[in-house]
């Protein structure tokens, strides 16, 4: 029987769109299933409340790969580029984070240790980075292409020479609290560094793994994002930027069309069937969808050998960030914050201390009694997101774990609360700016767009599931132990953020299989 | 003045340990120890009349058979004598007993959950499989991954023959162990709170971190890496105390024609050119050899006893950015009788091992969030035993020992130098936490004594009383320990070597660290070597 | 059996089963060692007395200790298909199976006899516990799995009297039972339930009951049996019928998977002679994969049961072929009613493919004096003894 399709791909997030764009231009015949009625998965605007518009996922483009985007002939308009971080403060005594300098009160020990530190960083995500746009290697039974790889990453670490080789593999494995406590004295700019590694993860400053994702957040330094982005018409022009392309390389996108199951017989993938109840075959599928999701719901544990779905179970993918959105009256005016920084990154942090003592009640499902928070005013670099003279907030919230033990439902006004004092308390006034605010827990962003957990990454980001070993061993690069599907979402190698390498990744490898 | 071959500095277990084989090979080698008596870390102190604290370590799994063997310890008395048993109590008096006989461990697990009695055993093995990848590394130095010469090569093909032997699974498999948190593995095994406490001990003893912090897993392994007479895993006291370990040492040394000063602790390393050429003590005394061997941590070793213009710049700062900070505080109890236990017969084998009074992963998590704020965890994690049920030689007969280890415990607290009062009021958190437990506990304390990371730096000289002469985390562990490109136990002077926990593969009573200097030194100097390596695992 | 919370208080290393107490007065030797924490014994007076009770008898071996698991619900015959190699599909109701399973490799985990003891109620009976691994596969299933190992009271009655034994002791209606058959017959206040199964490769029955019941159900069976030459038997006689019989043993022929530390030294069934046991045609089961990928390129072992000449056991021995060490014995005994020397041996591919020269070297000693023979041997073709009464029904009434 001939197939419909060479390749369903299982959600339009823009790993599947990335994915199913590759497959299209090698002539692939390829459909996209996207339960929700938009495009782009976490890379999304809403508009929450009339006339206000945010992006409602992922809210900066930090990430995206230049030879993605070019491969794919996608070109976006950035309402703003290079947007400084801001430490902001209640009295405005801030710090001042742009490029590779740093400004406000601080010594200039610090202040060039800041440019010397990225810069010195930025080389180890150079080696990383020719790691992550390809599929992770295997070390034993690798082909020749596995070999090449590792080779490489061998050499380009050899080529950093002996010095910078040496403080790679020291500091790879290790925390950001103690690296940076090497280097840097203000306790507020330690802190603002330290959140490029614990992003959207069960980390702190202290916890080891913390270089790692800033090593990592980093590779997108290497295309052109030293400093986060925002993207003209929210994150979901992204979304739908990726689609684009997608369609121009012949993909079929279908929305409104929720997978309901994978179709697997004797470990076998033939295709999908979808809530409606219609069956669609294919050569290949390709789930867009996290791990957890694609084996626990979509496939099923009863369907796969048990010691995968033990290795599935034990993926470790439960997340850890709110996401605060609010509809303005007017711009609130934050201390010591001028005009142009205005729609900068205004982060309120404290010290590392403070960080950690915001993930010590993560620990124990508790949200975090003084968060942090990551707030930013998109409206001020573009006003197609707001009523004329309006504007709309996004927050970032650590830590708000996805399982509450109070529970979000009786819990989640209180924690909202917590997060528009603290804001209060930084610019006065604020609170009666508020039109509208809403406040997505990790169990909420998980119903909206159905990633296990609500996590970002679609599951930690840690050496433990790195590399050779996300999302688990025996479904590394990209196949997995059902035969005909595959994975391209962020729950693969090389992970969260929105840059596309795991929908190229697993492209290409499909590519390199038999029979697709 | 005469010149001796070789010196080293501190009469540690791994000083000893490096001048024994020194000495063996035919070496005229001098010890300088700055106290009166000698052991460092490894010792047996009568602080109370006719009791004998093994006051710093107290416990013996790791030290390498085959120095034991070799230098032959046995000879000069060294007995350890492995235990067994132990309880962990949870909050309502219901305890976990330690059995070390499996079937009785599994009928005991299975009260708190069948599956997890089974899925013990799944642990077990799971835990010996990493086990069996890291003791071939003990008695080996470590390769210099960016060196290309010869022997670095064989080196890191026979480090990537061990990873690659496990299978591509197996190696992944390993990998995940290694950077894993002890909680988040144990989370994959077991459904029980108590149980998973109980495991969680050897993942964070020793270390400044949680049991949740990635890495744990590893701390674990170095706990359970060692072996009493080839039962990997297992413990045992030293017969008269952790200094019958360094007695024996000393004595072997002895025996190879040693010598040993003690009071004679080193101001500074006498350098000229780039080699070194002696010593200069505290007291003004000189002593000269073109070896010198250092036995004291990389902070004090570099930061202290070298003078600054003799070193490269870069040493000075990697010594600065050592990882060593203390987590461990012990208290030392002289008791006048046996304490009764609630709910234990005190004939049984639960008094006989390690008791904790913590039951969930979360209580020992609270315990380090404590330690991050600057103070001691007011719910601690203790390692307690009464070693005198199992060696009667530690007090008089009816009386007894009791030793504490205690997590957390920093080594500042709050930011301020630890006064007395801090050490009595940490020291009664742990009495406190006892006698909840054993109500006749308090009126049989004769003598108790409270150590900190205070007392551990000013007595035994580890800087902030860190155990393990440095944090056991991966940028410290390997050919990263002490620093990058030292890790062969050359110092960067000429002629100046480290031989203790400092340097791989680090903290514990192992003596492996003393060995694999010795072996560099007698390579260095072209000598035949008498260091056994390798290891004898089938 | 006690109950778990009150053996706390004993710190016993070995507890005693339900039938220990009954037990006591025929272990003459006190042999008794530590089955799994339970008391069981090695010999009772004479081995070999043990052994012939057992061929032209009947043998009474207490099997409290082995590992059981009730498994109920709606899902539980689909969950046993994933776990087992074999299609259980096709186990009907009051029926026995012999079982084995596998990890995700394709190593054999452990073996086992399976129960269905009605339309949604399954009985695991394992060498090795299999709590942890149960649970594990039950996600997505709807099963409830229970550790029954404490609740059962259970006893083999193994030899060519047994049926007689059972008969007198008045179990109605066995005569129709045919192996690896399963009734009720009630009992006092309960009842017993009897499958036609067992380790021995002879005629017999293992008796199931509740532990209210187990000093009776004793009583009853040593009374009927005393004319009928019945003898409690002790490990070391069953050890030697179950290779005569060509039955191997975890932890002795194959090690159980997920408790192996050494990489390689799990086995797969292919590799231990048991391709028989595994349903290809199934679409779904712990293994298939990896086994039918070993079936394709070929196994890295082969077990084979070996018929060694001479009457020497092959214990512990090395098997050689053409002077080249290609395998290791893993259990071997001269066997008595079948007059064989039989060896079990795992030979390592490909040098094992070739079994026309296979010699064991066998090392014995008669008042210290040394001697080692290498020993020709021949693959058997079947078990060493394989009588027909095992199967006749209805069996014979001696």
């Amino acid at each position: 029987m001939t197939k419909q399709y060479d390749a369903i791909i299982i959600g339009a997030g823009h790993n599947g769109l990335t994915c199913a764009a590759y497959l299209a231009k090698a002539g692939k015949k390829v459909v996209v299933l996207e339960a929700r009625d938009t495009v782009g998965g976490m890379a999304s605007t809403s508009e929450f409340a009339p006339g206000f518009k945010v992006s409602n996922g992922a809210q900066y483009a930090t990430m995206l790969n230049t030879q993605v985007m070019r491969d794919l002939g996608i070109s976006l308009e950035y309402a703003a580029k290079d947007l400084p971080t801001v430490v902001i403060n209640p009295d405005g005594n801030n710090l001042r984070m742009s490029g590779d300098t740093v400004s406000g009160n601080l010594s200039d020990s610090d202040k060039a240790q800041f440019s010397e530190f990225k810069a010195h960083t930025r080389k180890f995500a150079k080696v990383l980075s020719g790691a992550l746009k390809v599929r992770p290697p295997k070390v034993v039974e690798g082909d020749w292409h596995d070999k090449i790889n590792l080779m490489k990453l061998g050499l380009k670490m050899r080529l950093l020479g002996t010095d910078d080789m040496r403080d790679l593999m020291r500091i790879a494995t290790i925390n950001l609290y103690d690296v940076l406590n090497e280097r840097f004295d203000n306790g507020q700019l330690k802190a603002a560094m330290s959140l490029d590694g614990i992003y959207g993860n069960h980390l702190a400053p202290r916890s080891p793994n913390t270089v790692l994702n800033y090593l990592y957040r980093r590779t997108g330094d290497l295309h052109g994002f030293n400093d986060p982005a925002l993207v003209k018409g929210g994150m979901g022009k992204v979304g739908e930027a990726f689609a684009e392309a997608a369609k121009k390389a012949g993909v079929e996108i279908r929305t409104g069309a929720k997978v309901a199951s994978i179709n697997v017989h004797a470990e076998v993938a033939s295709g999908v069937t979808l809530e409606n109840g219609d069956v669609i075959e294919a050569k290949a599928i390709v789930s867009g969808a996290d791990p957890k999701t694609t084996f626990q719901k979509l496939v099923g544990a009863r369907n796969i050998e048990a010691g995968f779905v033990r290795r599935i179970r034990n993926f470790r993918a439960k997340g850890n960030v709110a996401k605060l959105q609010v509809a303005l009256k007017d711009l609130p005016k934050f201390a010591g914050v001028d005009a142009k920084d205005a729609g900068g990154r205004l982060v309120i942090t404290g010290d590392m201390d403070y960080v950690e003592r915001a993930f010590n009640h993560a620990k124990y499902g508790e949200y975090s009694e003084k968060p942090v928070l990551d707030i930013n005013i998109p409206s001020v670099h573009d006003d197609s997101l707001a009523p004329a003279g309006k504007h709309v907030m996004t927050v970032l919230v650590q830590y708000a774990p996805y399982e509450l033990r109070a529970g979000w439902d009786e819990n989640k006004e209180t924690f909202k609360s917590i997060v528009m004092d603290l804001i209060e308390t930084h610019a006065p006034g604020f609170k009666d700016l508020v039109e509208h605010s809403e406040l997505l827990t990790p169990a909420d962003l998980e119903a909206e767009f159905g990633v296990h957990g609500g996590h970002w990454h679609h599951g930690e980001l840690t050496l433990n599931q790195f590399l050779m070993t996300r999302p688990v061993p025996t479904a590394t690069q990209y196949s997995t132990p059902v035969d005909n599907l595959y994975l391209a979402s962020a729950g693969t190698h090389p992970g969260g953020g929105v840059s596309g390498l795991c929908g190229h990744n697993a492209a290409k490898q499909i590519l390199r299989t038999k029979g697709v | 003045m005469k010149k001796y071959d070789a010196i080293v500095i501190g009469a540690g277990h791994n000083g000893l340990t490096t001048a024994a084989y020194l000495a063996k090979s035919g070496l005229d080698v001098l010890v300088l120890e700055r106290n009166d008596y000698i052991g460092g870390a490894t010792v047996s102190r009568e602080l109370h009349p006719e009791t004998k604290y093994s006051n710093c370590s107290y416990v013996c799994s790791l030290l390498r058979p085959e120095i034991v063997r070799d230098l032959e310890l046995p000879k000069y008395g060294l007995q350890v004598v492995p235990y067994g048993g132990g309880v962990t109590y949870q909050r309502d008096g219901n305890y976990y007993t330690n059995y070390d006989d499996h079937d009785r461990q599994y009928r005991e697990i299975a009260r708190f959950s069948k599956r997890d009695a089974n899925a013990y055993e799944r642990y077990t093995a799971d835990v010996l499989k990493q086990t069996r990848l890291i003791r071939p590394f003990l008695m080996r130095t470590p390769p210099d991954p960016t060196s290309f010469k010869a022997k670095d090569l064989q080196e890191l093909a026979y480090l990537a023959s061990k990873f690659t032997g496990l299978g591509e699974t197996g190696m992944a498999d390993a990998l995940r162990f290694w950077t894993m948190s002890i909680g988040d593995f144990l989370d994959e095994y077991f459904e029980s709170d108590i149980i998973k406490a109980h495991m969680a001990g050897g993942g964070i003893i020793g270390t400044a971190l949680g049991v949740y912090s990635p890495g744990t897993a590893y701390v674990l392994l170095h706990h359970y890496m060692g072996d009493v007479d080839g039962s990997v895993g297992a413990w045992g006291f030293a017969r008269g105390g952790m200094g019958a370990v360094s007695n024996a040492l000393y004595q072997a040394f002895m025996a190879h024609g040693g010598e040993l000063k003690t009071g004679a602790g080193v101001d500074h390393l006498i350098v000229k050119n780039n080699q070194t050429k002696g010593v200069v003590c505290e007291n003004g005394d000189e002593y000269y050899a073109d070896v010198v061997v250092s036995g004291l941590d990389p902070k004090r070793t570099f930061l202290d006893i070298i003078n600054e213009e003799d070193l490269p710049e870069d040493v000075i700062k990697k010594a600065k950015n050592f990882k060593i900070r203390g987590s461990s505080g012990k208290v030392n109890i002289a008791l006048d009788g046996l304490p009764t236990f609630n709910g234990i017969d005190p004939r049984s084998v639960k008094m006989k091992g390690d008791f904790h009074f913590i039951d969930s992963l979360e209580r020992m998590e609270r315990a380090y969030d404590d330690w991050k704020d600057g103070t001691w965890s007011k719910d601690p994690f203790v390692d307690l035993l009464i070693p005198t049920l199992v060696d009667p030689t530690m007090a008089p007969t009816g009386k007894h020992m009791m030793t504490v280890f205690v997590q957390y415990c920093p080594p500042k607290v709050n930011g301020e130098e630890w006064t007395d009062a801090d050490r009595d009021a940490f020291g009664q958190t742990v009495i406190d936490q006892i006698a909840q437990y054993s109500p006749d506990f308090k009126s049989l304390i004769a003598h108790a004594e409270v150590r900190t990371p205070r007392e551990l730096e000013k007595e035994v000289g580890l800087t902030e009383g860190n155990i393990f002469q440095g944090e056991l985390t991966f940028d410290q562990l390997m050919f990263n320990r002490p620093f990058p490109g030292y890790a062969q136990y050359r110092g960067p002077i000429k002629g100046m070597y480290m031989c203790a926990s400092g340097t791989h593969p680090g903290g514990g009573v192992m003596a492996a660290p003393g060995a694999n200097a010795a072996r560099e030194v007698l390579l260095d100097l072209k000598r035949k070597n008498v260091v056994p390596e390798g290891y004898a695992d089938d | 059996m006690l109950d778990l919370n009150t053996v706390r208080e004993q710190d016993l290393i070995v507890e005693p089963t339900h039938f220990t107490e009954r037990l006591k007065p025929y272990a003459k030797t006190n042999d008794w060692f530590n089955w799994k924490g339970y008391m069981a014994c090695n010999t009772f007076e004479c081995e070999g007395k043990e052994y012939a009770a057992i061929r032209s008898g009947t043998g009474v071996f207490d099997i409290c200790p082995m590992s059981k698991y009730d498994i109920t619900g709606p899902d539980a015959m689909e969950y046993l298909n994933r776990i087992m190699t074999r299609d259980i599909a096709k186990l009907n109701v009051d029926r026995v199976t012999y079982v084995i399973w596998c990890d995700d490799n394709g190593y054999i985990q452990d073996d086992g006899t399976l129960f269905r003891l009605s339309e949604n109620h399954y009985r695991l009976c394992s060498y090795e516990h299999a709590m942890d691994w149960l649970m594990n596969c039950a996600e997505g299933f709807d099963v409830e799995i229970k550790d029954t190992t404490r609740d059962i009271a259970a006893l083999a009655v193994q030899g060519p009297t047994s049926f007689g034994v059972l008969e007198a002791m008045g179990l109605e209606g066995l005569e129709n039972l045919k192996p690896f058959g399963i009734m009720r017959v009630p009992f006092k206040s309960g009842e017993i339930m009897i499958s036609r199964t067992g380790f021995t490769g002879d005629l017999g029955y293992e008796l199931w009951t509740t532990p209210d019941l187990a000093g009776d159900m004793f009583d009853e069976l040593f009374e009927a049996g005393r004319l009928r030459a019945l003898k409690p038997m002790g490990a070391i006689a069953l050890d030697l019928a179950r290779i005569e019989a060509g039955f191997v043993q975890a932890g002795v022929d194959f090690l159980t998977s997920e408790h192996v530390i050494r990489t390689g030294r799990q086995r797969t069934p292919l590799e231990l002679d048991m391709e028989w046991l595994v349903d290809f045609n199934k679409p779904l089961f712990n293994g298939r994969k990896a086994l039918l990928k070993q079936k394709e390129e070929g196994p890295r072992y082969r077990f084979v049961k070996l018929d060694v000449e001479g009457n020497k056991p092959a214990h512990n021995s090395f098997i050689f072929n053409k002077g080249k060490q290609v395998g290791t014995v893993t259990s071997a005994a001269w066997c008595p009613t079948a007059k064989t020397n039989v060896a079990f041996a795992m030979l390592e591919w490909p040098y094992g493919r070739d079994t026309d020269n296979l010699e064991a070297e066998i090392y014995f000693q008669r008042e210290l004096g040394w001697t080692k023979v290498m020993a020709k041997c021949k693959p058997m073709k079947g078990p060493a003894f394989d009588p027909a009464r095992k199967r006749a029904t209805p069996p014979s009434r001696i």
